[in-house]
C-alpha cells in the first residue's frame, strides 16, 4: 500500500504544521539558549567563551552539579531498594490484592510533581506527620520524593521482564545442583539484567528533571542545575549563567537518554504461564517487600489531607473554603487560588488545542514507516530530550517580545505555548503505536472500493482512532494542568497557574499559607488524576477493538 | 481489446539490494473469464496482483482494461476489488456496513444500498445477518462477507488473494466451488492467486504458473 498521504509534495505540505510549530516554539527557543550559553549575550558576533568557563567554574555551579548528581544516583539506587522486591512480589505471585496494589503503584505516575513536592512537605515538614526526623529541607526528603515516584517504573519494566521468564528456567538449575540462592545470582538474575539497567536509566533521566521536587523540598540549602537557573534568573538576574546552567542541564539529560537508548530492554515473550498463588513463607516475603513500598507511597498523601484539614484550632475546610477568598495579607499571591485554577484550566485547554492540532498531524505523518517519518518523530520528541526547565528558559529568552507582528511581550500566550511543547512528545508517543496499529491493507481494502485517501483517512483511520486520540488528548490535558518546570519560567506573577500558585504558597511561613498550598495540591491531584483516569479507560477500549 | 491486458510489469521492493519479485510478466484477461496464477509462496503472484489492482506501484510495464491505460490510475479509480487472504473486514462496521461502505462510496442512495446489501448477502448465503459485528464471525462468514462487499459495487474485475487459504479443508472445497458459481453467474472477469492446484483447477477457466516472478 502507498503511503499516506499518496504524494511527498502533500506530506511535506502537512509536515509544515510540526515543523513550523517546533521550529518557532523549540528550535529557535532551545537554540538561543545553546548560543547564549556559549558566546553570551551578543551570539556570534563578539562571544566569548570563557564568560561560560567562569559561570561553570563558580563554586555554586559545582556545587549545583554535584548535587544534581548526588541525588539523581540516590534517588536510582533507592528506587531500585525498593521496586526490585516489589517487582518480584508483584509479577511471581498471584495473591487477593495484588491488583490494587499494582494500581497503588501506578498513582504516582498521574500526579504533578507540584502535588508530590507539596505531600512530601506535609509528611516531612516540621509540624508534619513524620516531622521528628528532621528532613525538613533536607536531600533525605528529596531522595523519598524521587523514590515515591520511580517505583512504579521499576516496577513496570521489571516486574514486566520477570513475569515473562518462566520459573522452570531456575527449576533446571535446581536439578544441576544449584542452591536456591545460586539460581537465582546464576539464572534469574542475568536474565533480569537489561530489564533493570534499563530500568535504572529511566529513572536516572527523571531523577535528573525533578525541578519541583527540589524546588519546594529543598528550600534554600538544596540546590540542583535546574534550581540554579531558575534562581539565576529571578533573583540575580543573570540570564548567562542561566544559559549556561541550561547547557549542562542539557548534556545530563543527554546521557541519561542515550545511556536509556543503550539499555533498552529486549521485548519480553509474552508470559509463560500463570502465576502461582505464594506458599507459606513466600507470603512472608512478599508482606516484607511491599510494606516499605506500602508506607512510602501511603504516608504521604494521608498527610496531605491531614495537613489541608488542619487548621489553628483543631480540623475543618477552612483552607478550602480560603481557596475562594481573597489571598491572605502576607502572602506573595496577587489573585485567589481561585482564579489560579481557572487560569490552569483555560492555558491547559489552550495548550491542549495546539498540541492536540500538531500531535494528530505528527501522528499520522509518522505512522507511515519512511525515513523522513522517523526524523520528524525525532524532531518531535527532541522537547523530551531537554527538561522542562530549558524549554521555559528558552521562551522566556526568545518570544518574550514581538514576533512575527505580535506582541508577546509578558504576554499570558507563552504559558499555553511552553505546557503544549512539553506535552506533544508525550501525546505523540502514546498516538502512533495505535495508528501503526492499523493494518495498512485495511486501507488498502477500502481503496478497492473506491474510497479515496482523504476518504479512507475519514472512514477508516478516523473511527479506529477516536479512542486513542481521546485518550491522548486527555493526557496533555493532563500534563499541562500539572506543569511546573516550564510555567514557573513565563507564568506573569499577577497570574498564576495552580502549580505556580502551590509553590508561592508553600514558600511562605503561616498555616493559612502552608494550609492553602495543600488544599490546593489535594484539588490539583484529584482534577489531575480524574483526567488520567479517563483517559487510561479510554485507551483500554481501544485495546478490546483492535 | 475488451478484458485485462497486461504489459511487462515489473515490480521492485526498496532495499539493499532491491527485491525484483515481478520480472516482467505480460498477460490477458478476457471479459467473464477466470484465470488463476498458480505458483509457490514468494513466487510473485501475489505482487503481481496487487501491481494490477494498484496497491503496489509497478517499477515498469504498463495495466489496461479495454485498452485504456490504468497505469497511473489511483486505486480507488480503477473498479478493481481486491478479496485478500484475511477477508481485512473494517472492525468499526458491521456486516451490512461492510458491504455497503463500496457503494457509498460510489454515491448509492441509502435505500438502494440497503437491498443491493440483502441481495449480495443472499448471494453469499449470509441473509439476515446484516446487523452483526465482524468480530461475532466465522471464519468461513468472513471470508463470505469479504467476497460480497467486493462484489458489492460491481467491479469490472475481481482480484482474489489467496481467498480460501484461511479456511480448513472442507470448508475450502466447498467455498471453491461457491465462489466459482457465483463469478460465472455476475459475469465477473476474476483473477486469482493460490499455490492450491486443485482449488485452481476447480475456480479458473485458464490456469497460468508463476515462478521467480516469470510466467512459466
Amino acid at each position: 500500500m502507498k503511503p499516506w498521504p499518496a504524494s511527498a509534495r502533500l506530506w511535506w505540505a502537512l509536515a509544515a504544521l510540526p515543523v513550523g510549530f517546533l521550529g518557532l516554539f523549540f528550535l529557535w527557543p532551545a537554540g538561543t539558549v545553546v548560543v547564549r550559553g556559549l558566546l553570551g549575550e551578543d551570539g556570534w558576533g563578539g562571544g566569548d567563551l570563557a564568560g561560560a568557563f567562569e559561570v561553570l567554574t563558580r563554586s555554586r555551579t559545582l556545587d549545583a552539579i554535584t548535587t544534581t548528581v548526588g541525588l539523581a544516583a540516590l534517588g536510582t539506587l533507592g528506587s531500585l531498594l525498593l521496586g526490585l522486591p516489589a517487582a518480584w512480589a508483584l509479577s511471581r505471585f498471584s495473591w487477593r490484592g495484588a491488583r490494587t496494589m499494582r494500581a497503588l503503584v501506578t498513582v504516582p505516575f498521574v500526579l504533578p510533581t507540584i502535588v508530590v513536592a507539596a505531600a512530601f512537605q506535609a509528611l516531612l515538614g516540621r509540624s508534619g506527620l513524620l516531622g521528628g526526623l528532621g528532613l525538613d529541607q533536607s536531600a533525605g526528603a528529596i531522595v523519598l520524593a524521587l523514590v515515591f515516584f520511580n517505583i512504579s517504573v521499576v516496577v513496570r519494566i521489571v516486574g514486566g521482564a520477570w513475569e515473562s521468564l518462566s520459573p522452570r528456567l531456575a527449576d533446571a538449575a535446581r536439578t544441576l545442583g544449584a542452591s536456591r540462592a545460586r539460581a537465582f545470582l546464576r539464572v534469574t538474575m542475568p536474565a533480569l539484567r537489561p530489564a533493570i539497567s534499563s530500568a535504572a536509566a529511566v529513572v536516572m533521566l527523571f531523577c535528573s528533571t525533578s525541578f519541583a521536587l527540589v524546588l519546594v523540598l529543598g528550600g534554600s540549602r538544596i540546590r540542583t542545575v535546574e534550581t540554579e537557573i531558575y534562581l539565576q534568573v529571578n533573583q540575580f538576574l543573570d540570564l548567562r549563567a542561566a544559559a549556561v546552567l541550561a547547557l549542562v542541564q542539557v548534556v545530563f539529560v543527554g546521557i541519561a537518554l542515550w545511556v536509556s537508548a543503550r539499555a533498552r530492554a529486549p521485548r519480553p515473550p509474552a508470559a509463560v504461564e500463570p502465576a502461582r498463588p505464594p506458599r507459606r513463607l513466600e507470603r512472608l516475603g512478599i508482606a516484607a517487600a511491599l510494606s516499605p513500598t506500602l508506607l512510602l507511597l501511603t504516608l504521604p498523601g494521608i498527610a496531605l489531607v491531614e495537613r489541608s484539614l488542619r487548621t489553628s484550632d483543631g480540623y475543618g475546610l477552612d483552607h478550602y473554603a480560603a481557596l475562594f477568598g481573597e489571598p491572605p495579607a502576607r502572602s506573595t499571591l496577587s489573585a485567589p487560588v481561585w482564579q489560579a485554577a481557572v487560569t490552569s484550566l483555560l492555558t491547559a485547554l489552550v495548550a491542549t488545542a495546539m498540541a492536540g492540532a500538531v500531535g494528530i498531524v505528527t501522528a499520522m505523518l509518522v505512522s507511515r514507516r519512511a525515513r523522513r517519518a522517523s526524523a520528524l518523530e525525532a524532531l518531535v520528541m527532541l522537547p523530551l530530550g531537554v527538561s522542562a526547565v530549558v524549554v521555559g528558559l528558552g521562551v522566556l529568552l526568545t518570544l518574550n517580545r514581538s514576533v512575527l507582528g505580535v506582541d508577546l511581550r509578558g504576554s499570558w500566550w507563552l504559558v499555553p505555548i511552553a505546557q503544549a511543547v512539553v506535552a506533544l512528545p508525550l501525546m505523540v508517543r502514546a498516538l502512533v503505536p495505535a495508528a501503526r496499529a492499523i493494518d495498512p491493507r485495511l486501507r488498502a481494502a477500502a481503496a478497492t472500493l473506491g474510497a479515496s485517501p482523504w476518504r479512507v483517512l475519514w472512514r477508516v483511520d478516523a473511527p479506529l482512532l477516536r479512542s486513542a486520540t481521546a485518550a491522548s488528548i486527555a493526557f496533555a490535558f493532563a500534563i499541562s494542568m500539572g506543569e511546573f518546570g516550564a510555567t514557573a519560567f513565563v507564568a506573569r506573577p499577577d497570574r498564576p497557574t495552580l502549580p505556580t500558585a502551590i509553590s508561592r504558597l508553600l514558600g511562605r511561613p503561616g498555616i493559612e499559607n502552608v494550609g492553602m498550598a495543600f488544599a490546593a495540591s489535594v484539588l490539583l491531584a484529584a482534577l489531575t488524576a480524574s483526567v488520567m483516569l479517563a483517559s487510561e479507560r479510554l485507551r483500554t477500549t481501544v485495546g478490546a477493538e483492535l | 481489446m475488451s478484458g485485462l491486458s497486461v504489459a511487462d510489469l515489473r515490480v521492485t521492493y526498496a532495499g539493499r539490494p532491491p527485491v525484483e519479485a515481478v520480472r516482467g510478466v505480460s498477460l490477458s484477461i478476457a471479459q467473464g473469464e477466470t484465470v488463476a496464477l498458480l505458483g509457490p509462496s514468494g513466487c510473485g503472484k501475489s505482487s503481481l496482483l496487487s501491481a494490477v489492482v494498484g496497491i503496489v506501484e509497478p517499477s515498469a510495464g504498463a495495466v489496461a482494461w479495454d485498452g485504456e491505460d490504468l497505469t497511473r490510475v489511483p486505486v480507488h479509480k480503477r473498479g478493481f476489488g481486491l478479496v485478500f487472504q484475511d477477508g481485512q473486514l473494517f472492525p468499526h462496521l458491521t456486516v451490512g456496513a461492510n458491504i455497503a461502505f463500496g457503494l457509498e462510496m460510489a454515491g448509492m442512495a441509502r435505500a438502494a444500498r440497503a437491498a443491493r446489501v440483502e441481495e449480495l448477502l443472499s448471494l453469499v448465503g449470509l441473509a439476515g445477518l446484516s446487523g452483526r459485528g465482524v468480530t461475532e464471525l466465522s471464519g468461513g462468514q468472513r471470508q463470505r462477507v469479504a467476497l460480497a462487499r467486493s462484489l458489492a459495487p460491481g467491479p469490472r474485475l475481481l482480484a482474489l488473494d489467496e481467498p480460501l487459504s484461511s479456511l480448513d479443508a472442507d470448508l475450502r472445497g466447498r467455498l471453491a466451488v461457491e465462489v466459482r458459481d457465483i463469478l460465472r453467474s455476475s459475469g465477473t472477469t476474476g483473477l486469482l492467486v493460490t499455490h492450491d492446484p486443485a482449488e485452481a483447477e476447480v475456480m479458473a477457466d485458464r490456469v497460468l504458473r508463476m515462478d521467480e516472478g516469470l510466467l512459466v
